[in-house]
């Protein structure tokens, strides 16, 4: 008898491999996409000088516990779809009336500079990671990579890759509602 | 015309699979000849409109007809017309119609020389092959067409990955697929016995040269893929744990564990239930690679075009293929009940333990592939297995499997004498210990499991050579008698031995290239000489040429030992400017013990700032006898296949015809 | 679509190509460049396709490599840095899966599964010794064909 159910092992196994399998070809899976281990965590200790020539200031840990949800974008001017969101983040800033930070990954300054000047510059602070450290210190895969971070200073959110409409809408503002 | 002429014949080779898979099992279940005849025919049939449309394709690469789409995506008419052919499977679409054209080869191969088979095997085997056909054909036309137009063409196509334009991955897919589809047959034999309910020593004979043949291409595919990884990739790696060299690798281990379990179903008629299942699992294996290479389930360095919704289909398409010939096993199997019996010291005994450890070791590089998405969907958290778990838990079980290969075919069949097999192998004893004792002295550094390692390697490969001693009483008798002997030794005697001996010189190349490679990365300039592996390498030039597709740098690098010369290596950097990628082609001089190895990296500054190249020097100890013993593990396949018993088509003592219908209980 | 701008902005950072570890990375006391590239090799590159930061190309592999370097140089121990590496990335960071709780089947399913195989087969072989009477049912059609089938391979 027990040879009899044996028997019906592998078939079994097989099954539920295949339920993983559907599972794994679930179309918004992408397994690229690494979620952060930082959510819930205090904002690393970041300390960036301003973006030269901008007439901001950089970027201090204290920046991030000033009492409201704070956005935190990696851009590049060498980052193509950073040009596609850009627009987006400017909304955030001046319609959602959100603070926004921008961390310039391994930017030429002067290439960031004119990127901002030719795009607009919605950041209240521009943070200069020329060396990347920042960004492994913030868990980075790529850029553009953006992070919530709510009035006390704890990552709550982070979104890899471009921002569109739907994400804005669907996302990330009703979860900035959520920390407000 | 040509290409709707190939994307025709691919819609009839379908309505060809459609008969073949229907017809001759009907009439093989209503036991009618005229019905099951049908099944060579329609084989053939298949196989002809799949040659057909493959050619059409072909051409249209040759032609560099860019108003296909796969053509466009894939070729470039400045590439050599090498790689314009090689092209053709480069890509998804065309990989696939060369999937199934060596499925429909497979079939039309039964259909030719199986005639020793009785009728309802033959039309059954014929049947599950024509359904696997279906499937694969239905998934080609519908998701993978390589025959779409566009409209209008451009000018020139995008080019193939230039990475791809190389000698060694132009033949790698072909001979992979072979392998992988040569599993088809062990596969399509063991539902045709499922169905047929009965296995016997004669269904084991037949399945084995097709297992054999299956997995001589697979070990090359194998070897040629991790041979091109090896000079391609610049750093002279060739192994990487990666999913889609385990999808590879999983077949092989279980297709050798196949091979040998069907030895003990052919002599011993034990194993029965158990060889089934291997041949379904190993064939559901190369599916499953298929799948993932495919689907995008895993993530990989070697990137294939992927597509959920293909992962999709071939999940469906495994879901019948794997969970029905499972589930048939699962009703069938209880009613075949295996004979032997067998004391754990023999040579079943051995092949046994073969097939435990190889089964284990298929079991490990299943987990450790497919964990990481386990997790993720258990909690959604990420995780990486990568070569140092393969490394720490694949080699734990392979030890053993080596030291035991050496012994298993000194052992009779029902019941041994180990004492007396260990005695025989006192040789294989001693040059292990010499080899171990040698490595000691030589080797500095390194992990100290090498060591004891490389004895094994020893062991094994003067043990396999004892038992042919043994047998042909080399040295103990009259030298004509030896002759006598070994002349009248079955080929698949010979095969045998020589595999293991393959293994074993294999086995030492991945030691050797694992422990002892040494490497220095630096900057060089004109005429600056440095000290490397005892060489005296100096580096002569830089200059730039101009290749077919490609523009390149290439440094030549002199190398000497002792003062004199034994090579000027020249490295390139090429730059493939239609798909605006770089290159590395190292530079390898071997001499056949040991490899050196150059590769050229960007312009880089010396410590004293001076302008000059990054080069990288490796020197990788016996990594060439990895090519040497993958190829005398074939020939030992080839040997072992040329074995009159095995050959396919051979005439056979016919086996007691069993009249269907009144089927004989597989005892 | 957004997938493809994700492995867009995976591959921008790969642009500023150079081939794996360069010689200004290397550190000069060699003992530490040997921790260091061993700690390479256990450490993913977590922009690219399952490949450690030794071999890959990708500017942020680099970064990492100068980054574990410097943790060695300023006297952290290997699992200093590893540690240092799961807090930002998680064990995704790490080649080599560490053991706990979630891995416990990857690591030892596998002896499970021999474990389980071995006293298997070993159950099999002696309940078939107890039962199987010497004169198993071959019918003498059987052992005429089983004759002929041994008799064609002679001394195996």
């Amino acid at each position: 008898m027990r040879q009899r159910l044996l028997v019906y092992l592998p078939l079994l196994a097989f099954m539920v491999l295949a339920g993983y399998f559907l599972w794994g070809l679930n179309p918004d899976r992408n397994p690229s996409i690494v979620p952060s281990v930082l959510i819930d965590k205090p904002v690393p200790e970041t300390s960036l000088p301003a973006l030269a020539g901008l007439l901001q200031p950089g970027i201090e840990p204290a920046s991030f516990t000033i009492g409201e949800p704070v956005v935190v974008n990696f851009f590049a001017s060498w980052c193509i779809p950073c040009r596609a969101e850009h627009p987006l983040i400017a909304r955030l800033a001046e319609q959602e009336g959100l603070t926004v930070y921008g961390v310039n990954y391994k930017d030429k300054p002067d290439a960031a500079f004119a990127w901002l000047e030719d795009l607009g510059n919605p950041y209240h602070a521009v943070g200069a990671d020329g060396s990347g450290r920042t960004g492994i210190d913030w868990g980075l895969t790529g850029v553009p990579e953006t992070f919530i971070i709510d009035g006390e200073g704890v990552i709550r959110y982070r979104h890899v890759g471009p921002i569109d409409t739907t994400i804005l809408e669907e996302r990330i503002l009703p979860f900035v509602e959520t920390l407000r | 015309m040509i290409v709707e002429i190939g994307h025709f014949a691919l819609v009839l080779a379908l309505v060809a699979a459609c008969v073949q898979g229907s017809v001759p099992l009907v009439g093989a279940q209503r036991n009618r000849a005229d019905w099951m005849a049908i099944g060579t025919p329609s084989a053939l049939l298949q196989f002809i409109f799949l040659a057909v449309s493959f050619a059409c394709l072909t051409y249209a690469y040759v032609v560099s007809d860019f108003s296909v789409v796969n053509v466009m995506a894939n070729s470039h008419s400045q590439k050599p017309l090498l790689y314009k052919v090689t092209g053709v499977w480069g890509n998804h679409e065309g990989s696939m119609l060369l999937w199934v054209l060596i499925l429909a080869l497979f079939g039309a191969l039964v259909a030719l020389f199986g005639g020793n088979l009785p009728a309802g095997l033959k039309a059954r085997v014929i049947s599950v092959q024509g359904w696997i056909g279906i499937a694969f054909l239905a998934f080609t036309l519908f998701t993978s067409n390589p025959f779409e137009r566009i409209f209008p063409p451009p000018l020139d196509g995008n080019d193939l990955n230039p990475l791809l334009q190389d000698p060694g991955l132009a033949f790698h897919p072909p001979m992979l697929y072979v392998g992988y589809v040569g599993f088809s047959m062990a596969f399509s034999f063991a539902v045709a016995a499922l169905i047929e309910g009965r296995i016997d020593a004669a269904w084991a004979r037949w399945v084995r040269p097709w297992t054999l043949v299956a997995w001589v291409f697979l070990t090359g595919g194998i070897a040629l893929g991790s041979w091109w990884a090896y000079y391609e990739l610049g750093w002279g790696g060739w192994w990487f744990w990666d999913p889609v060299e385990n999808v590879s690798f999983m077949p092989w281990l279980l297709g050798t564990a196949l091979l040998h379990s069907a030895i003990v179903v052919e002599k011993r008629e034990a194993l029965k239930i158990w060889t089934v299942l291997l041949a379904i699992l190993t064939f559901s294996l190369s599916l499953l690679g298929t799948f993932i290479v495919r689907s995008g389930l895993l993530t990989s360095v070697h990137a294939f075009a992927t597509d959920p919704e293909r992962g999709v289909f071939i999940l469906i398409i495994l879901l019948i293929t794997i969970g029905g010939s499972l589930a048939l096993f699962a009703i069938r199997a209880p009613q075949m009940r295996s004979g032997g019996i067998f004391a754990p010291i023999s040579r079943e005994g051995g092949l046994v333990l073969n097939n435990l450890l190889l089964a284990t070791a298929t079991a490990t590089v299943f987990l450790g592939t497919l964990y990481p998405l386990f997790v993720e969907a258990l909690d959604g958290s990420r995780l990486t297995v990568g070569p140092p778990f393969f490394d720490a838990t694949f080699v734990p079980i392979m030890l053993p499997l080596i030291a035991a290969c050496a012994v298993g075919p000194l052992l009779a069949w029902k019941r041994a004498d180990l004492a007396g097999a260990l005695g025989r192998l006192k040789f294989a004893a001693g040059a292990g210990i010499l080899v171990l004792l040698a490595t000691l002295m030589f080797a500095d550094d390194g992990p100290w499991l090498a060591i004891p390692a490389m004895g094994l390697a020893a062991w094994l490969f003067v043990g396999a050579a004892s038992e042919w001693a043994e047998r042909v009483k080399l040295f103990r008798a009259p030298f004509a008698e030896t002759r006598r002997r070994a002349a009248h030794l079955p080929r698949s005697a010979y095969g045998m031995t020589i595999a293991h001996m393959g293994l074993a010189i294999v086995m030492a190349g991945i030691i050797g290239a694992s422990a002892w490679k040494q490497e220095e990365i630096l900057v060089m300039q004109n005429g600056e000489s440095i000290v490397f592996a005892g060489y005296d390498v100096t580096f002569l030039e830089m200059r730039r040429i101009q290749g077919p597709n490609y523009v390149a740098e290439r440094a030549s690098i002199r190398v000497e030992q002792d003062g004199e010369q034994i090579a000027v290596l020249t490295p390139e950097k090429r730059f493939y400017p239609v798909q605006g990628m770089p290159t590395t082609e190292a530079a390898i001089h071997t001499t056949w013990l040991s490899d050196i190895y150059i590769a050229l990296g960007d312009e880089g500054e010396t410590n004293a700032g001076e302008a000059g190249w990054v080069v990288r020097l490796y020197y990788e100890p016996l990594v060439p006898w990895l090519w040497v013993g993958s190829l005398v593990m074939m020939i030992g396949g080839v040997v072992s296949l040329s074995d009159r018993r095995l050959r396919v088509g051979a005439p056979q003592p016919k086996p007691a015809k069993a009249p269907s219908g009144q089927a004989v209980p597989a005892e | 679509m957004r997938t493809l701008f994700a492995a867009l902005a995976c591959w921008l950072l790969v642009v500023p190509a150079a081939l794996a570890v360069q010689p200004d990375e290397i550190l000069a006391d060699p003992a530490l460049e040997e921790r260091a590239r061993d700690l390479s090799k256990e450490l993913r590159c977590v922009v690219c396709q399952n490949e450690a930061i030794d071999t890959s190309n990708a500017g942020m592999a680099r970064d990492m490599r100068v980054l574990l370097r410097e943790r060695l140089v300023a006297g952290d121990s290997d699992d200093d840095v590893r540690d240092f590496f799961v807090a930002r990335y998680g064990d995704y960071v790490l080649m080599n899966p560490p053991i706990k709780a979630s891995t416990y089947v990857l690591w030892f399913g596998p002896a499970v599964v021999l474990l389980l195989a071995a006293a298997f087969v070993w159950r099999a072989a002696r309940r078939r010794k107890a039962t199987v009477t010497p004169a198993a049912a071959l019918s003498s059609e059987e052992q005429a064909r089983l004759d002929r089938l041994l008799s064609d391979r002679d001394g195996t």
